[in-house]
């Protein structure tokens, strides 16, 4: 604990001044809102991720299984990874054909480690929610759908509801009252993994995945 | 493995400097590397309104987070604590890697993934284990590259900035087993894919740095766009975070804006392929994630910088790198010839604190205080004037109330304080100037044609045949 007193001592040590106003951050965010419609703000969400190389499809909730299917068939992959005990895991699987193997993450990551890094061609989440302004997708990983579904397969297909679009990162914060129930890992995803770390020239794949495939669940038809 | 290349900036930052700005292709490296980065930062804020509002915004926040900081981190610490996260305090690079070391041999660990992070890079991590039989692998694209060619980071966002893809080929072909040889760029990323998938499966540890930690929520905040830093925290059983004890936020909804003008002043992107909030080890059910996690926080020297009212300016950095990108000196030397972890602009105003004004103060003076840094700084840093500051503590007299660093007063030469003597002198008695200046002007033949670092691209300086008080004399009749 020395180093902790020693730090924290010499912190103390210096005449703290007055501590400033808080930052206004809220009425930051207030001031610039663009207030747009639903269809707007759709389409914001599509052309960030478009323009960040992300595959957007749009789907009626009941449409989107056979989607996954076709683009699955359609990329190769022949196992495809996604959460237990969801109900998105239990209508994939009837509309998977005998090729595709659905592969349920049911058990600790040391069991299969790698299984997971060498065989799996895909992994399916549902996002939490979606920035429009970003195009960022927010997951909410848990024990039913882990951490490594939307990151160590090299293809990443995510369920997205347009009814939980965000105009912006500060307000979807506000919105979920994240500062009260972080779970133990949360992200936003923003499209495939990439790099520009070779002479400045972009590449999409370098650890996580390199295709990120969202389906937009428009239930109301709202972007339309 | 390589050697540390942190080196004597005193004894040889000019000549380093020198052997870059006389090679022709590291400088074109580096120019079309800037105008790129330049380029796109700007693209970013097409609105000057937007911009300075969020600068203005990010600047409070990070002034309002130092100015409660041993508050910030005591909560911190406790909510992290609370969250299952444990954390330790290290003083110098000694302890936060002797803290590392202990964890390691707790937990039997051969191997560590690392995620990128410049604080480990200034405790000279890799090279800590390296000596205590424990491999310490880069993962950030950058970071192995320049890893394997055995260097450091030349930049603090694009690590392998210096060099070229042939270079790069080349050096896959030459350390990477059945590699040929490929300028082709997505190749050379799958190359490096390849090698690191397999390791991430493999680590026992996994180290990261730390974009922000929020105290609020006891949470740590990491940016990247590879992947390679949700893979470092969330595939091996141990994840270590390491940090500066000044990037600790007061609150969640304080994160936004300062991850926005960070990823837009650093690479000129809107957002970031991800954005990564840790807030707990592993969780009872919960099938992945690291079963421990800590988190170092490291001073050296930082509290220094602190106890300035001036110099505090100097922690409000998020590390973006705009100040180096648009710096007129860093885009003729590059990184490596300032010798410090940090380079540039924010370079030359961190390092004294880290590593003692006697070693580094020669950083200071390598600017032209164009202000462009200033300029661009996201968070309002005023490092021209803290340039300024750092040159008069380097020239204060060691034992006088101006010397208030670890170092200060290093910069002092006799030669120096004779002729700022002697000027001031000549200045402060008006019959003493004008004798001077009458005996310079009849005396200019006399000049002499090297006037060293002057002369060594100029003409030399000559005093003018009448002086300025004979020119309005002769004027006036």
């Amino acid at each position: 604990m020395r180093a902790r007193e020693r730090i924290l001592g010499r912190l103390r040590a210096t005449a703290l001044p007055h501590p400033p106003e808080p930052p206004e951050v809220a009425s930051w965010y207030a001031g610039r809102q663009r207030n747009e419609t639903r269809p707007q703000q759709i389409e914001r969400l599509r052309s960030a991720l478009e323009a960040a190389r992300a595959e957007v499809h749009d789907a009626r909730d009941a449409a989107w299984p056979a989607i996954v299917k076709g683009l699955a068939e359609a990329k190769g992959v022949r196992r495809l990874l996604a959460g237990s005990g969801s109900p998105d895991a239990a209508r994939l699987a009837q509309a998977l054909p005998a090729g595709i193997e659905l592969v349920c993450f049911d058990r600790p990551i040391d069991d299969w480690r790698d299984e997971l890094f060498d065989t799996i061609d895909a992994g399916l989440s549902r996002a939490k929610g979606a920035i429009a302004e970003t195009g960022s997708l927010i997951l909410w990983p848990d024990a039913h759908e882990p951490r490594t579904v939307s990151l160590v397969p090299p293809i990443h297909f995510v369920l997205v509801d347009v009814g939980t679009l965000h105009p912006d990162f500060h307000t979807a914060m506000q919105a979920g009252r994240w500062a009260e129930n972080l779970p133990t890992n949360a992200l936003l995803v923003s499209g495939p993994s990439k790099t520009a770390d070779i002479q400045q020239t972009l590449a999409y794949g370098a650890h996580g995945p390199r295709e990120l495939i969202v389906l937009l669940i428009d239930e109301e038809g709202a972007g339309k | 493995m390589s050697q540390p290349i942190n080196f004597h900036p005193v004894e040889s930052f000019k000549e380093r400097g020198r052997s870059v700005v006389n090679d022709p292709a590291q400088r074109k490296n580096f120019r079309s590397a800037m105008d790129f980065l330049q380029g796109k930062r700007r693209a970013q804020f097409p609105e000057r309104q937007e911009l300075e509002g969020l600068r203005d915004l990010a600047s409070a926040i990070r002034r309002y987070s130092l100015a409660q900081l041993p508050t910030l981190l005591e909560q911190l610490e406790r909510n992290l604590t609370a969250n299952g996260i444990q954390v330790h305090w290290a003083e110098n690079a000694e302890d936060a890697n002797a803290i590392a070391l202990d964890i390691a041999r707790r937990v039997q660990a051969r191997k560590i993934i690392k995620g990128k992070s410049m604080v480990s890079e200034e405790v000279d991590f890799n090279h800590r284990m390296q000596e205590a039989g424990i491999e310490a692998l880069e993962s950030d694209m950058g970071e192995y590259i320049v890893q394997l060619a055995g260097e450091a980071p030349s930049h603090i966002i694009m690590p392998a900035i210096h060099k070229t893809k042939q270079q790069i080929a080349q050096l896959f072909s030459e350390k990477v087993p059945g590699v040929p040889y490929s300028e082709d760029v997505d190749t050379l990323i799958q190359v490096g894919r390849q090698v690191l998938r397999r390791k991430f499966a493999e680590a026992d540890i996994g180290l990261s740095g730390v974009n922000f930690a929020v105290a609020e929520t006891g949470s740590l905040c990491l940016v990247e766009n590879e992947g390679n830093g949700r893979m470092c925290t969330t595939v091996p059983k141990v994840h270590i975070a390491i940090t500066g004890i000044e990037k600790v936020v007061a609150k969640l909804e304080h994160v936004p804006p300062l991850y926005s003008v960070l990823t837009r002043s650093a690479t000129g992107q809107a957002v970031t392929t991800y954005f990564n909030i840790i807030t707990r080890p592993r969780q009872p059910g919960e099938k992945d994630g690291p079963e421990e996690v800590h988190l170092i926080l490291l001073d050296n020297g930082r509290t220094q910088a602190y106890a300035d009212a001036q110099l505090r300016a100097t922690l409000q950095c998020i590390r973006c790198g705009a100040c180096m990108n648009h710096c007129p000196v860093y885009a003729r030397i590059g990184g490596h010839a300032y010798g410090t972890t940090y380079p540039g602009p924010i370079g030359a105003i961190i390092s004294p604190h880290l590593r003692g004004l006697d070693q580094t103060y020669p950083l200071a003076f390598a600017s032209t205080l164009c202000g462009a840094c200033t300029e661009v700084c996201p968070v309002r840093i005023p490092i021209t004037e803290l340039l300024v500051r750092l040159r008069n503590e380097a020239q204060a007299r060691p034992d006088s109330e101006d010397a208030t660093l670890r170092g200060s007063g290093a910069g002092r030469t006799k030669l120096a304080t004779a002729v700022w003597r002697g000027w001031s002198l000549v200045y402060s008695r008006l019959g003493l100037y004008r004798m001077t200046s009458w005996s310079m002007s009849r005396g200019r033949a006399l000049s002499p044609i090297d006037q060293g670092a002057w002369t060594r691209s100029r003409t030399p300086l000559v005093p003018a045949p009448k002086r300025l008080r004979d020119l309005l004399r002769k004027r006036r009749k």
